[in-house]
């Protein structure tokens, strides 16, 4: 095969694959502005900006949005600590059950989100823990360490030990050379990890469902799309929420490739 | 930025021993630095593990629905029942067509990303993935709802092209077809290969971008044309990959309970028994020993993709 110039079947598979990954998506924003509230007529009969501000006035939406919020900024930190942590140790040195310890990290999000929910749910079931928002916490700090952790790992190995041997040499003590040395190093593969396991948390649905109770207390944003999915009202609102929800996976992560791009190492590479 | 060392303060002081402690014996910090993440994991996550293992062992008792906790097979005897048994067939079934359809859908792109894309191209196609890959789930799944109605853009498009008889004729074929796309197997099958082509893209582009193109121009000077060189050298090379992007559109379509239920015949999957019997059924024994069932399928998945060197291209 030449390598200069593709075959027309390749270009015109790649470029219809592409298409086929980025249309679907248009169509959130279409539905939007329809004036159809009972079906899902195309093309929509008329167009109108009403539906936001509907959603904006309707109670139900608020509460899950914060709630999702919340939960989301918790576990993105606990995941930040604890990611950090574990890819420093793993960076610098290689010990016996190193390999173990990789595989545990990246188990939560390898093995279908059904078997992360169901094992929390049988291990809330056996301690008789109440469901809660630290129980949805819970799950979801779980499998945003992995995200941070690839992230940080990546970092960790690009920064080398010799810059660390210089602080040391400077007379620096340990807690130094982390402040003024590691962390500005980090600071941007953190961010982006940071930002990833956000958007990660925000948007996760299925193991929510088996560690989020019944109650309405605990119902996170995806929850709440989730049930106008199965039974809906007013279709276009719920367009206007899978916007939002859109908006806050899709800014955090061209933000995160943005600020590792360059480096070898580009953000999000292993979800 | 060091700041002036002044006089030695009782916390800098404790910061100098650390130090040297954890120079002299770096194990200490090792220990430290591990201690937390994997008391968490360890905990939270292994321990959950275990739970289900557990419950899966119990039994439900059919008279009160009371959950017996007492170590039995029985849970695990029920998922032989043709109705449960039919449930894992249907699922396994699926996640095989949804891999199979996803490597075929991905190989274009991952090959024009591997080969021929260069420079600002390169940045496209890798976005292009990337971001369909990590946008909100829930929300693709929506995009599908509202593709497939039957009074949407689907239909549509086909009676605009005068094919809405052969829509109806896919339609009607039976076990996959359904009343509408959005409530047939075709549109179950369709929407899981959207939501999981993303992650065989990846792992098949980093391993299509290791095939050394010396070989392809031995290959050429050897006489094969760009098929035969296609088939004989670069898929073989680029098999791992393949395969490790395999193990993540299996496992995902063995596990994911919400696709099947808003898109599809309500026809039960794995994951939805698994959800239904924790839920209203209240049934947790059974649906743990459900959820056992992708880990073990995964499992003999992996072993026989390690040995075909996948876990190389992961």
């Amino acid at each position: 095969m030449r390598s200069d110039r593709p075959p027309f079947i390749l270009t015109a598979g790649a470029i219809g694959g592409l298409l086929f990954l980025h249309l679907p998506i248009l169509l959130i924003f279409l539905y939007a502005f329809t004036t159809e509230e009972k079906s899902y007529q195309f093309p929509p009969p008329g167009l109108t900006t009403e539906w936001f501000g509907v959603a904006w006035n309707r109670a139900d939406i608020w509460p899950p949005l914060w709630l999702s919020v919340k939960v989301a900024t918790i576990a993105s930190c606990l995941a930040l600590i604890l990611g950090t942590l574990c890819a420093a140790a793993m960076a610098r040195a290689r010990f016996f059950g190193r390999d173990t310890i990789s595989l545990l990290v990246i188990l939560p999000i390898a093995l279908p989100g059904i078997i992360t929910g169901m094992s929390l749910r049988s291990a809330f079931a056996v301690a008789d823990i109440p469901f809660s928002m630290w129980t949805i916490m819970l799950g979801h700090a779980t499998f945003c360490i992995v995200i941070v952790y690839n992230n940080a790992v990546a970092r960790f190995r690009r920064l080398g030990s010799s810059m660390l041997e210089a602080s040391a040499d400077l007379g620096a003590n340990a807690f130094q050379t982390f402040r003024f040395v590691i962390l500005p190093n980090l600071g941007t593969a953190l961010l982006a990890g940071g930002m990833l396991a956000f958007a990660l948390s925000f948007d996760e649905v299925i193991v929510t469902t088996f560690t989020a109770g019944t109650g309405n207390a605990a119902k996170t944003l995806p929850i709440w799309m989730l049930d106008e999915l199965v039974r809906p009202r007013q279709r276009p609102v719920t367009n206007v929420v899978a916007i939002v929800v859109f908006m806050a996976t899709f800014l955090p992560i061209l933000a995160a490739y943005y600020l590792t791009s360059g480096a070898e190492e580009t953000a999000g590479g292993g979800k | 930025m060091m700041p002036a060392s002044s006089q030695p303060t009782p916390a800098r002081e404790i910061a100098e021993r650390l130090t040297a402690l954890f120079w002299k014996r770096p194990g200490i910090l090792l220990a430290l630095l591990l201690a937390p993440p994997l008391l968490w994991l360890g905990v939270v996550y292994v321990g959950s593990l275990i739970a289900l293992l557990w419950q899966s062992f119990y039994s439900i008792d059919p008279f009160s629905g009371v959950v017996v906790r007492e170590f039995t097979l029985k849970t695990y005897g029920e998922l032989l029942l043709p109705q449960n048994y039919d449930i894992i067939l249907r699922t396994v079934t699926m996640a095989a067509a949804v891999t199979l359809a996803s490597a075929v859908l991905a190989f274009p792109i991952a090959f024009y990303a591997a080969r021929f894309a260069k420079g600002r191209w390169k940045a496209v196609f890798y976005l292009g993935v990337m971001l369909p890959l990590w946008s909100s789930y829930l929300v693709k799944v929506y995009a599908w709802k509202l593709i497939l109605a039957k009074e949407g853009i689907v239909t549509w498009a086909a009676n605009g092209i005068g094919a809405g008889s052969l829509l109806d004729a896919v339609l009607s074929i039976p076990v996959i077809g359904g009343n509408s796309l959005s409530t047939s197997f075709i549109g179950t099958f369709t929407v899981f290969v959207y939501v999981w082509l993303p992650y065989m893209i990846l792992p098949m582009q980093a391993s299509l971008e290791r095939v050394p193109k010396s070989m392809l121009e031995a290959s050429a000077d050897l006489g094969a044309g760009g098929l035969r060189t296609l088939w004989s050298v670069t898929l073989p090379l680029a098999l791992p990959g393949i395969i490790a992007g395999s193990i993540f559109t299996f496992s995902l379509t063995l596990g994911d309970y919400i696709i099947p239920q808003i898109i599809g015949n309500s026809a039960n999957f794995i994951g939805m028994a698994v959800y239904s019997l924790q839920g209203t059924a209240g049934n947790i024994p059974l649906a743990a020993a459900f959820a056992v069932i992708p880990i073990l399928i995964m499992l003999v998945y992996l072993a026989i993709a390690r040995r075909l060197g996948a876990f190389d291209a992961l």
